[in-house]
């Protein structure tokens, strides 16, 4: 289990611990992975963090369109394996989860304790840095590697 | 489509009953309910389907076929679970002083018309 900002490793590992998650990452709106837990390789960490951005956007652009509030969540049932995907307001912004399980939990339970992990992120989070630091693009590749690094360990 | 809330309104009826649900167990999502304030019926429905399916891993392990009726005495009161139709369960939450002999009928009777 791995994250850029360390306060969100108690939470994350709780969640998984108890909804018996076999995969689970945290990314903002845009598709930038906060914390992951059981994705081994970059590609597919960063292929799943767009995806899952992707239909969180394209799932809350139906809504709008209907006049309907967005959606929430968004669940995938599959034969061995589901997603849990749903949208959440952190104190560092709009946040997206992508959570996979098996067979040996349920969509309920993981909703239960997904509902938990945002009380306790909230609950979690240290007080943001008032100055914020300009993001230029010379910094990006740097940032991004520094990323990779943080979430792989490399 | 069915409506399960006369199904509902018998159980919460009888003395002591917090509250009834019916619930999708291959998820553990609420199909419907009828409960007091104080219970959270999304953890308590996704917690008794996970309890069903334990219990029939169990009876299967223990080669007595499948559960016909789980019940969980606490404290504090009892969670009783009665499996319907393949993929529904019948979830109450009883007080102490219930009749429990009375609501497990009544459960077991709701459960075979429900299937």
């Amino acid at each position: 289990m791995r994250a850029i900002e360390p306060w969100v490793l108690g939470p994350l590992r709780s969640f998984v611990s108890e909804s018996s998650a076999r995969l689970a990452l945290l990314m903002t709106t845009s598709g930038q992975v906060v914390a992951q837990h059981g994705f081994t390789g970059a590609l597919d960490l960063m292929s799943a963090a767009a995806l899952g951005a992707g239909i969180i956007a394209s799932s809350s652009e139906l809504a709008m369109q209907m006049d309907w509030p967005p959606f929430r969540t968004v669940a995938h049932q599959g034969e061995h394996y589901s997603h849990f995907l749903a949208w959440f307001d952190s104190p560092r912004g709009r946040w997206v989860g992508l959570v996979v399980f098996g067979s040996e939990t349920k969509l309920g339970v993981v909703q239960v304790y997904f509902d938990q992990l945002v009380e306790e992120l909230v609950a979690a989070a240290p007080p943001e840095p008032v100055q914020k630091k300009e993001v230029l693009a010379a910094d990006f590749e740097r940032e991004l590697n520094a990323s990779l690094r943080a979430l792989f360990g490399r | 489509m069915t409506n399960y809330a006369p199904f509902l309104e018998a159980l919460t009826r009888l003395r002591g009953i917090r509250g009834a649900m019916v619930v999708e167990s291959g998820d553990g999502l609420v199909v419907a309910e009828s409960l007091m304030g104080g219970l959270k019926g999304t953890a308590l429905a996704a917690m008794a389907a996970n309890l069903a399916t334990r219990a029939a891993d169990l009876a299967g392990s223990a080669a007595v076929g499948a559960p016909r009726f789980v019940h969980l005495q606490a404290s504090e009161g009892s969670l009783l679970v009665a499996p319907a139709a393949s993929s529904l369960v019948l979830v109450a939450v009883a007080s102490r002083d219930v009749p429990l002999g009375l609501l497990r009928l009544e459960m077991l009777r709701m459960a075979e018309r429900l299937a």
